[in-house]
């Protein structure tokens, strides 16, 4: 009699646990008897599963690829000071490269800041100036590279008289950017509460310095990782520097006019790959090249994590 | 003091939101300003719609172009959206968290690599292979679509994505619990649902690819014909003004920076259909 009492308080004990455990959970008999009686679902089970291997078996195929073929090439005379036709180094096109990075920021990240502090802080609702403006702004992050390039090569290039240089690129990149760092910061921005302007202003503080001291510190992750992005795009841009840029292989001795003209290591590798003289030099500029992605797609999810963590 | 200073200030923000509209104005003014003349020159239907492309002997017709960026473009979509829309179905419903963990970076950095290491990937891998599997040289309008399908994959994939994620999950619960599949909850409730974010996707897809350009040079062959088959050669509107810019001059040269006009009209009307959706979504 104990005994049968014990295994029903025992059967009854097991039944209130079990709900808990195994409530909403297919096993995968229960899903394999699913399957059999609807033959379309496990086609589209097996089709979803396909097209993830593909997407991410991709990436890891170009990866591998690039490593396997290009560092062997990652020699000493790729990271040479001096480009000559015979050692073709990179070095000159990535000192370039983090020169124009560093250049279109300091254009293009002021002007995209203010812009979206204009935006968010001070544009009045329905003001149709806004409007416009964000219409341009969505426009210009439509519109493909080659055009930007056609258009730098019209106007600064050719208009402007500075040939190939490095500042018409670095105009031209900027204009590129700017939507991107306009909406990212819009973003930020919006993301600020509203009780740290309402604070601000309640111990006295006037527009600009409630901006400068309150909103804009705190909207600094929101930015930082619209520049980070933007320095993505502009190290993986070549269409908009082909003919405002050029195609220079040393340093530039100038900002605009003759001898100022520069390359960028996707440039370089742009040549270097339709000459098909360089195919193992190529492989490396590439595997430089997708070195910089990986940091820079590192340093925006670290600050994605950031922004997160304090929104959680 | 404080008052004009804060006056000073305001002007400042005003000018940098213009500037935005300074650069659109200028890159019309410009593109336009040499555009336009050179397509009356050449006239009107013989640019858009002539089929020979010589600009040694006067002919200056880019419908093998046009031809070419549409197809290219249409095979990349073919390509790309169906996987990517799959892939995003397997990221909002199928993957676990930490997998999660992996394959989400993992479609950031495809989004990031530079177009030229794409086009290079493409020349070394993807043109022996069309060559082996079709003859010929293995650069043809299939090795681009195939390239450019690759490359719209994290854009179709991160806004499909969002969407999915946007819609209720009481929709897929309740087509639970009436009993269907988790397959058939997900694709015939939750991704209906997300109709409009995968329409959207589909339009940034169509702009990138036919705006894309370093990557498409290195493996379509680039010939001035329309093409006869998949596995024929193409030019596309991108490629035409990077291969020919650089020799190019007097009308040569207005007719390239008209084709740039033809692309910048492509992407307006491109831009205006995703507006156009956003607004009717709101």
């Amino acid at each position: 009699m104990t005994q049968t009492s014990k295994t029903a308080v025992q059967a009854a004990e097991m039944s209130s646990r079990a709900p808990e455990k195994y409530i909403n959970r297919v096993t995968l008999g229960a899903r394999l008897k699913q399957y059999t009686r609807s033959p379309l679902s496990l086609i589209l089970m097996i089709l979803v599963m396909l097209a993830a291997v593909f997407s991410v078996g991709m990436l890891l195929f170009i990866i591998a690829y690039i490593l396997i073929n290009g560092v062997p090439h990652l020699t000493a005379e790729q990271f040479a000071w001096e480009y000559t036709t015979e050692n073709v180094s990179m070095m000159p096109a990535i000192i370039n490269t983090l020169s124009m990075v560093a250049m279109t920021l300091v254009i293009a990240v002021p002007i995209g800041v203010f812009a979206a502090v204009y935006l968010v802080e001070y544009a009045k609702r329905g003001n149709k100036l806004v409007k416009i403006i964000r219409v341009t702004t969505e426009t210009l992050s439509g519109i493909p590279s080659i055009v930007f390039g056609l258009f730098g090569y019209l106007m600064f290039n050719l208009s402007l008289g500075w040939g190939f240089s490095i500042l018409a690129g670095v105009v031209t990149l900027a204009m590129m950017i700017l939507p991107l760092i306009i909406r990212t910061t819009e973003e930020a921005l919006l993301a600020v509460p509203d009780s740290y302007r309402e604070g601000s202003f309640g111990l006295g503080a006037g527009k600009m310095r409630t901006v400068f001291r309150v909103i804009l510190p705190t909207a600094v992750p929101g930015i930082m990782s619209g520049i980070i992005l933007a320095i993505g795009r502009i190290v993986g841009e070549s269409a908009a520097l082909i003919f405002t840029s050029g195609s220079g292989h040393s340093l530039p001795g100038a900002l605009a006019g003759s001898g100022s003209s520069a390359a960028t290591l996707t440039v370089h590798m742009y040549i270097l790959s339709t000459e098909g003289l360089h195919v193992n030099e190529a492989f490396a500029s590439a595997v430089v090249l997708l070195v910089i992605t990986f940091i820079i797609n590192l340093i925006s999810d670290l600050i994605e994590r950031h922004i997160a963590k304090k929104k959680g | 003091m404080q008052k004009v200073k804060e006056g000073i200030m305001h002007a400042l923000f005003l000018i940098c939101a213009c500037v935005s509209i300074l650069a659109v104005v200028l890159i019309c003014v410009y593109l336009f300003s040499t555009g336009i003349p050179a397509m009356s020159e050449i006239g009107v239907t013989d640019f858009l719609f002539g089929t020979k492309w010589k600009p040694s002997s006067g002919y200056y017709g880019i419908f093998p172009m046009i031809i070419g960026s549409i197809l290219v473009t249409g095979i990349a979509i073919a390509i790309g959206v169906p996987i990517g829309i799959l892939c995003a179905v397997f990221m909002s419903h199928y993957c676990p968290k930490k997998l999660y963990a992996f394959v989400k970076p993992a479609i950031n950095l495809l989004a990031g690599i530079p177009s030229i290491v794409f086009g290079f990937f493409g020349l070394m891998v993807i043109v022996p292979i069309m060559k082996d599997l079709f003859g010929g040289s293995g650069k043809s309008l299939l090795t681009a679509g195939v390239l450019l399908g690759i490359m719209i994959l994290p854009t179709v994939i991160k806004t499909t994505e969002s969407s999915l994620n946007a819609v209720p999950r009481s929709y897929y619960e309740g087509a639970l619990a009436l009993g269907a599949t988790h397959e058939r909850s997900v694709f015939f409730a939750s991704l209906p649902a997300a109709k409009s974010g995968i329409l959207a996707a589909i339009i940034l897809g169509v702009g990138r690819a036919i705006g894309e350009t370093m990557a498409v040079i290195l493996v379509a062959g680039n010939q001035t014909v329309i093409p006869k088959s998949i596995t024929s050669g193409v030019r596309t509107m991108t490629s035409n003004i990077v291969m020919e810019m650089g020799y190019a001059g007097g009308l040569h040269r207005g007719a390239l920076i008209a084709t740039g006009v033809v692309l910048f009209v492509f992407i307006l009307i491109i831009n205006l259909c995703f507006s156009a959706l956003k607004r009717r979504k709101d």
